[in-house]
């Protein structure tokens, strides 16, 4: 990559503008100082461009207005100006985060946050080095426009729903009562301050309080982007997750009414009771508002995507279209954004999901997680940029205080509001909990953008304003958001649990809904799980109805659990090449025989009662049966993935399930059939049985030679080793097949008469099991 | 009903100490009793299957069946002693255990259950509070899954086999239709295959499981935290009044 953008950058640099080549240079260094030692390399060479840029201004100059007969070659920078430097900025984002990742020690101890705005601080002062105007980067348009709305659709499509409604009262709570009293304790002390001061007949005295309670609102809101940065990397525990994360995406509504609010009265200089009215009904409307557009958009992409199966390749863009819009239309109407983005990804998730194909799920997934990211990273280094920039006033009691404040009210905040809340929760927040909320109150650039947008001419003390908002930011980010992590340990606070969940756990999450519900209405009232269970009804009966086109998509939650995790297995499965391990699932030997009822006590007694194979060979021959089938397994299981390079891996879906549990059964019985008919067969059994088991392996295989071990193997009298050898072998063969196969779509015919001679010479009575199979693969 | 308003004060406050309900819980779920028995003493299984909300749940006959568990009544009898709760609760999780396997023979259902067992069985879904102590959570959330564990347990056999396994799961899916039958069998053989494997991971091919113990069952639903999660909000303040239960959790 650095060797890519040198050739690049010299060309530029022979006639181009200044800001240009220096920018790609600045890439350059940083990139290099990033990846060899991270920050303190990246000062030494950049005296070099900025001797270069200065030449280069004079030399574009002359050469505009000179003329040529016929120019060849054209430089024509303005033309493509702007995308040109957006994509350098995303490119130096994405470059810095791939920097970070190259340094793990580094991104253990500091958050990536951190380390971003470090870049940016670095890259502006580069710039103003450079003796260039700064661009404005972070301005609110670009912000709320551009870079916001991708990491709020993240976050609101992939938002953990239960836990979510769960705790929503909780949420709520903080996020509205607590960021008013926020705003209003941190903008009233801060007034009085501003006023008491005797020693300090500054500018200060000018403040009123309508300007200080603005910006209390702007600065007492908890930052969604912080939050994310800072929480994904200490993977606390789903609950206060959930609490601290919701709160941030909540308050949006109250930060929006409040902020316009004091805006459009801190000109008049007066709010009178009706105006409180008014702003308490403009934030139910700005809330429920966005929620409500938000669910519209959903819907209609929900229904849009009923109707999707024909071209699949432009379902991921309905769900970014639709959301996006759902943003701007509650953007229109000053209504929040965010909480409209927010209801729209969740709204339209559960729909949208079961009507798509799984590559564009899995497209929608990336698509979020890259925008997200990418936004998330240029939103901190353009935080650092603008640092740099911004017109700076410093004042130590007006920055002290607020930083003060911040941190006051929030702990006051939370633990008054967790007394409250406590009273009414089921499962009370701890000690340590409260800390965590409290202490995670991250800030961040959503304060600054908003910051940013206030009108120099209304309020005079903007400046100041912006220097305490970034060093509010600058103070949560580092310093709390640094500290968090350790003291999460040294609290032993509760962590999130990797695992998966298991198919136990999902039945038993079923299982207990319906049990609470249950109980709930012997009880006779109805709370909480009554409710739930409702609406789940409803949505089953009507909703799903409209909005889902498949019929399997309307399977039972489950259901759908079960088949997805299927899924999951089998590519696994593919993915890991076909090879001999069992899936990661279930990395034991326990199969299906070890929990099959009463076939052991039936089987048994007549084994042994029959003279037969010694021990050892029984075993071997069972071990060979076994990979055997293990073998079948897997070439249907490869078999789907063929569907998958060809289109319909949905539509192939449903017969691989099918199919699996035929091999299930098929292998059910084989092992019965083992166990009995091994020890029926005349006295020789040892022998025939193993003729035919050798046979076996060309059943498997159409193409005989392809591994010829095989049958010397089986022929031959074993040893445990020549069973691992031949597995090897079998591994290598099946790999090769594996390579071949990609090539081709399908090749069902095949598949189909391998399985065949598989039934035929294991001597399975069951032709119309034969026939079953068969049907999955007619057109 | 004036003769009896002194007494039934009395056996709450006693009942009130055995089961950690509040006094006012008591008297709302003493109300609820009344209301569904039809001012009996005893309820019986119709008096809970005619309850309207109950019949679109799907496992509506092992919620009704776990109420009339004999298990419930013997812990009943047991629970008589009268004591403070939380420690003797802890132990009798344990005693009740014994108690169940030693009378193996009698677990089945009765048909009638009184007042205390009905409050027994709720007894399980209190929710656990700020001041316990990890031990008593810990046996919190042993007993709430000893309750969860017998109500898959039928035979009370001590442990769950593949059968009642596939029949819990049959249960879970009978309101869904056809699609559910079939998928429920297989659903219900990929769990098992997983607490298998998860809990003997070596195993030949001739062993066999033949069901989930207790413990196992801890162990697979260790994940789920049931001791903060199995409950439901009882009301302290009269239910006839305050019939909305939109509630902030």
């Amino acid at each position: 990559m650095t060797s890519g953008t040198g050739p690049r950058g010299r060309p530029g640099a022979g006639r181009g503008l200044p800001e240009r080549g220096l920018l790609l240079l600045l890439v350059l260094v940083l990139l290099e100082g990033s990846v060899v030692f991270p920050l303190g390399a990246a000062s030494s060479p950049d005296v070099d461009p900025r001797g270069h840029s200065e030449d280069r201004a004079v030399a574009e100059e002359s050469q505009n207005y000179s003329k040529k007969a016929f120019p060849v070659l054209s430089l024509d920078y303005h033309h493509i100006h702007v995308p040109f430097e957006i994509a350098l900025w995303v490119l130096l984002a994405s470059l810095m985060k791939l920097g970070f990742h190259l340094i793990p020690r580094l991104s253990s101890i500091v958050p990536e946050s951190c380390l971003l705005i470090v870049v940016g601080l670095l890259v502006g002062g580069f710039i103003k080095l450079a003796g260039e105007k700064v661009p404005p980067v972070l301005d609110s348009q670009s912000f709320f426009l551009c870079l916001l709305p991708p990491i709020i659709l993240d976050a609101g499509y992939f938002l953990p729903i239960r836990p979510f409604m769960e705790n929503l009262g909780t949420i709520l709570m903080f996020a509205v009562v607590g960021t008013l009293w926020n705003a209003f304790f941190v903008g009233g002390l801060l007034y009085a301050v501003c006023q008491i001061q005797p020693g300090n007949p500054s500018d200060l005295h000018n403040l009123e309080l309508l300007p200080c309670l603005l910006f209390a609102s702007i600065i007492s809101a908890v930052d969604p982007v912080a939050v994310l940065a800072v929480f994904e990397e200490i993977h606390i525990n789903e609950l206060l997750h959930i609490l601290v994360f919701g709160e941030s995406l909540l308050n949006d509504a109250v930060t929006v009414v409040l902020y316009h609010l004091f805006e459009e009265y801190s000109g008049a200089g007066t709010v009178t009771i009706l105006d409180g009215v008014l702003g308490v009904i403009s934030f139910l409307v700005v809330a429920l508002g966005g929620v409500l557009v938000g669910a519209i958009y959903g819907f209609l992409a929900a229904f849009t995507s009923r109707f999707t199966s024909h071209v699949r390749v432009i379902e991921p863009l309905f769900v970014f279209v639709y959301s996006y819009m759902a943003y701007l239309s509650a953007e229109m109407f000053h209504l929040s954004g965010i909480m409209a983005l927010i209801a729209c990804g969740a709204v339209m998730r559960p729909y949208v999901e079961a009507n798509i194909s799984h590559k564009s799920h899995t497209t929608i997934k990336y698509f979020l997680k890259m925008w997200s990211s990418v936004s998330e990273t240029l939103i901190f280094i353009f935080l650092g940029v603008a640092t740099v920039d911004g017109p700076h006033s410093w004042n130590w009691t007006f920055v002290t205080v607020t930083v003060l404040l911040c941190l006051v009210s929030r702990v006051i905040g939370v633990i008054g509001l967790t007394f409250v809340i406590n009273k009414f929760r089921i499962v009370k927040l701890t000690t340590k909990d409260q800390f965590i909320v409290a202490y995670g109150g991250l800030r961040g650039a959503i304060a600054f953008s908003l910051g940013f947008l206030l009108e120099e001419k209304h309020f005079p003390m903007r400046d100041m304003f912006l220097t305490a908002i970034i060093t509010v930011i600058f103070f949560t980010v580092f310093v709390q958001g640094m500290t968090i992590k350790p003291l999460v340990e040294l609290l032993a606070v509760k962590k999130k649990q990797e695992a998966k969940r298991t198919i136990n756990e999902e039945i038993h999450t079923q299982f207990l809904d319906h049990l609470l519900t249950g109980i709930e209405d012997i009880c006779g009232h109805y709370g909480h799980h009554h409710w739930k269970d409702k609406l789940n009804r409803i949505n089953k009966k009507y909703v799903k109805k409209c909005l889902i086109a498949d019929e399997r998509g309307r399977e039972p939650q489950l259901i759908a659990f079960y088949h997805k995790m299927e899924m999951k297995q089998a590519i696994e499965l593919v993915e890991s090449g076909g090879g001999f391990k069992p899936p990661s699932a279930l990395p034991s030997t326990v199969s299906m025989q070890n929990i099959q009822p009463k076939k052991p006590a039936a089987a048994k007694p007549v084994q042994r009662a029959l003279p037969q194979l010694p021990k050892g060979r029984e075993e071997e021959i069972r071990t060979i049966l076994r990979s055997n089938l293990q073998r079948t397994r897997q070439r249907l299981r490869s078999y789907n993935r063929h569907t998958l390079v060809a289109d319909p891996y949905e539509e192939g879906f449903s017969d691989f399930i099918i199919k699996k549990q035929k091999i299930i059964e098929l292998e059910k019985k084989i092992i019965h059939m083992n166990n009995l008919t091994l020890p029926a067969a005349p006295p020789d059994s040892p022998t025939l049985c193993r003729a035919r088991l050798a046979s076996d392996p060309q059943a498997y295989r159409p193409k005989r030679d392809s591994v010829p071990t095989i049958q010397v193997d089986l022929a031959s009298p074993q040893s445990p080793d020549s069973v691992n050898l031949m597995d090897e072998f079998r591994a290598n063969g099946s790999r090769r097949e594996e390579e071949e196969d990609q090539g081709l779509t399908m090749r069902p015919r095949g598949e189909d008469g391998r399985r065949e001679q598989l039934t035929r010479c294991l001597s399975d009575p069951g032709p119309s099991a034969d026939e079953d199979e068969d049907e999955p693969f007619l057109p | 009903m004036g003769a009896s308003q002194t007494r039934p004060e009395h056996r709450h406050q006693d009942l009130a100490d055995r089961t950690g309900f509040s006094l006012e819980q008591i008297k709302n779920l003493h109300k609820r009793f009344q209301q569904l028995s039809g001012d009996e003493d005893t309820i019986s299984k119709e008096n809970l299957e005619s309850i309207p909300t109950l019949a679109n749940n799907p496992i509506r006959k092992q919620i009704i069946g776990a109420f009339f568990d004999k298990s419930a009544f013997a812990e009943c009898l047991l629970a008589a002693g009268g004591a403070p709760h939380f420690p003797y609760r802890h132990q009798r999780g344990f005693i009740l255990f014994g108690l169940r396997n030693q009378h193996r023979g009698e677990a089945g259902s009765c048909d009638q259950i009184g007042f205390e067992q009905f409050l027994m069985v709720m007894s399980h879904f209190r929710p656990p509070t700020l001041k316990m102590t990890a031990e008593e959570k810990e046996a919190m959330r042993r007993e709430k899954l000893r309750f969860l564990f017998n109500m898959h347990d039928t035979d009370n056999d001590g442990t769950i086999t593949l059968v009642e396994y596939r029949k819990v799961v049959e249960e879970l899916l009978s309101k869904s239709g056809s699609i559910g039958q079939e998928a429920a069998e297989a659903i219900a053989d990929a769990a098992m295959l997983e607490v298998a494997s998860t809990n003997v991971p070596t195993m030949g091919p001739d062993d066999f499981y033949e069901g989930i113990t207790f413990e196992h069952f801890e162990q697979i639903l260790k994940g789920l935290e049931m001791e903060s999660r199995m409950h439901i909000r009882f009301l302290d303040v009269d239910t006839t009044t305050m019939r909305c239960g939109k509630s902030t959790s």
